[in-house]
């Protein structure tokens, strides 16, 4: 048994490491200053000049966005579910029984209810609507992952505080923020990942261009989308660029994650 | 005019849906003394004391009917202002939780929490209530540092500390010394006699020792009921009841 489970650690490491390989054999050797730093040329797709700086810019206007957005959401959905509704044991398993079910549901699908949602609204594919889209996609994602660091809160801790004379939002914003932080900073990198990551929920709703955006309303490029076309090229060269794309993707989820992770141990110092 | 008695407890009854967890309690708490309520466990002394600052509003399946003045305000009505009523009272629980911040801010917070905003005035204050629980010496090195460092006999001194910077007429104290070794809960108990001069002090306890080095005025509990009430020196000495000679006997 011991040797069973001892394998398939092993294994989940061994895959993790094969594609961080494969990518980097296949995309370091496309990768070049241009490809950062210039937004794609006329013969772009044909593998000649330019690179992806939209889709970089894109991707990381995507990704803040939408995880800003769906933060403002989130945290007081999380603190009111473990603080005004603690022990309305009925309602709370209800709120987080539909939570998980919206975790599991496909991007698609939420790139679909966007795309109905800019109809209603009369939105172009835009910015705006790929933030609106994938924040919705992840708020249940960033809801139930503080939650679980929320309900680790003994419920002494909330007693003292009432004891004392606080107010619920003073408990809320002063006491159990800080308290589960290193919960809340997990969960925004969860759902950070899946922003940046995710193909399909901004194929429909923010298009793609190989411009920067100016402004919320205009269409914008991502990395998920430019891997997939240039992936599906029968030009050798953009091929390659996908896998180099890949790689600055990967780079960058790398750099937010040990960013956060370097804040973490200073904002969890106080944590009881 | 001061009454005598701080809190006057009238025909307090609380039910869940399935159980009676106190039966038509009534009681007296004197001003400036040391209460403590005893008796084993899961008697009801705990929900007895979150009845004094509404700690039960906490608990929706929990109905509470009866009447509680402090300082003849009746806290169970309607339009009473929870949050001050919670002011004039600290709480000292059997686990200490201090705040997620440092050792000052845990103590300033209380301060704030007043409206006092001067820093130098903050500054003296919070050394004044470390001094008064006999902690300013131990950290007075490392006050920025987290609360979480201290051993959880400091932590409680510190809620204590934390306690009296609200500036509250009332210390609750439900069994305080339960997770503290031998000289931290002496120097809790210390902290209570020396207390009591400015403070009304009621001590949940199960231990008999604990009671008689500390109780002016002793109320046994069994089962949701006030059983017997009055001096200490009658209690132990002269017990009324068959269930209150059997607990001093066993003393447990």
């Amino acid at each position: 048994m011991k040797c069973i489970m001892a394998i398939a650690t092993y294994s989940i490491i061994l895959v993790f490491i094969y594609m961080i390989l494969v990518i980097s054999r296949e995309g370091i050797p496309a990768l070049s200053w241009e490809m950062i730093s210039e937004i794609p040329g006329g013969g772009f797709y044909f593998g000649k000049e330019g690179g992806i700086l939209n889709a970089i810019i894109g991707s990381v206007y995507l990704s803040v966005g939408g995880t800003f957005l769906s933060l403002l959401i989130s945290i007081p959905v999380a603190l009111y579910l473990n603080i005004h509704l603690l022990h309305y044991n009925r309602i709370t398993a209800g709120i987080r029984y539909l939570l998980d079910i919206l975790w599991g549901i496909p991007s698609i699908l939420y790139g679909a209810f966007g795309f109905v949602l800019m109809i209603v609204f009369h939105l172009q594919a835009s910015l705006l609507a790929g933030i609106i889209t994938l924040a919705l996609m992840i708020t249940p994602i960033i809801i139930r992952a503080f939650d679980e660091a929320l309900q680790g809160i003994p419920e002494g801790m909330l007693e003292a505080c009432y004891a004392m004379g606080l107010t619920r939002r003073q408990i809320a914003f002063q006491v159990f923020i800080r308290q589960a932080m290193p919960g809340l900073i997990t969960a925004t990198l969860v759902g950070f990942g899946r922003a940046i990551g995710d193909a399909a929920s901004v194929l429909f709703t923010t298009g793609y261009t190989d411009y920067i955006p100016k402004s919320l309303y205009d269409p914008t490029a991502s990395l998920p989308l430019a891997i997939f076309f240039q992936l599906s090229s029968p030009i050798p060269e953009v091929r390659e660029r996908a896998y180099a794309a890949a790689f600055i993707l990967t780079i960058i989820i790398l750099m937010i994650s040990l960013l956060i992770r370097l804040c973490t141990s200073r904002l969890s110092k106080y944590q009881i | 005019m001061h009454n005598k008695d701080i809190i006057r407890i009238e025909d307090l009854h609380v039910t869940t849906s399935t159980q009676v967890i106190l039966r038509h309690i009534n009681l007296h708490i004197p001003r400036n003394k040391i209460t403590v309520i005893l008796g084993p466990s899961g008697c009801g002394k705990t929900t007895l004391l979150k009845c004094l600052n509404r700690l039960t509003d906490l608990h929706p399946q929990l109905q509470v009917t009866g009447k509680v003045w402090i300082d003849d305000e009746d806290i169970f009505q309607p339009n009473v202002d929870v949050i001050a009523v919670r002011k004039k009272m600290g709480l000292l629980s059997q686990r200490p939780f201090p705040l997620p911040m440092s050792i000052y801010q845990n103590v300033a917070y209380g301060l704030k929490m007043q409206g006092i905003t001067d820093k130098h005035t903050i500054r003296e204050r919070v050394q004044h209530y470390l001094e008064e629980v006999g902690l300013w010496e131990e950290v007075k090195n490392r006050l920025h540092g987290p609360a979480s460092k201290l051993s959880i006999g400091q932590q409680q001194r510190l809620c204590l500390a934390r306690g009296l910077a609200v500036q509250p007429e009332i210390i609750l104290a439900d069994e305080p010394t339960s997770a503290l070794d031998p000289i931290s809960s002496r120097k809790i108990e210390e902290k209570f006699l020396e207390l009591k001069s400015d403070y009304t002090l009621v001590l949940v306890t199960h231990i008999l020792r604990q009671a008689k080095r500390l109780a002016d005025h002793v109320i046994f509990m069994y089962l949701g009921e006030v059983i017997e009430q009055g001096p200490p020196q009658e209690i132990f000495e002269h017990p009324q009841t068959a269930v209150l000679r059997e607990y001093l006997k066993s003393g447990h």
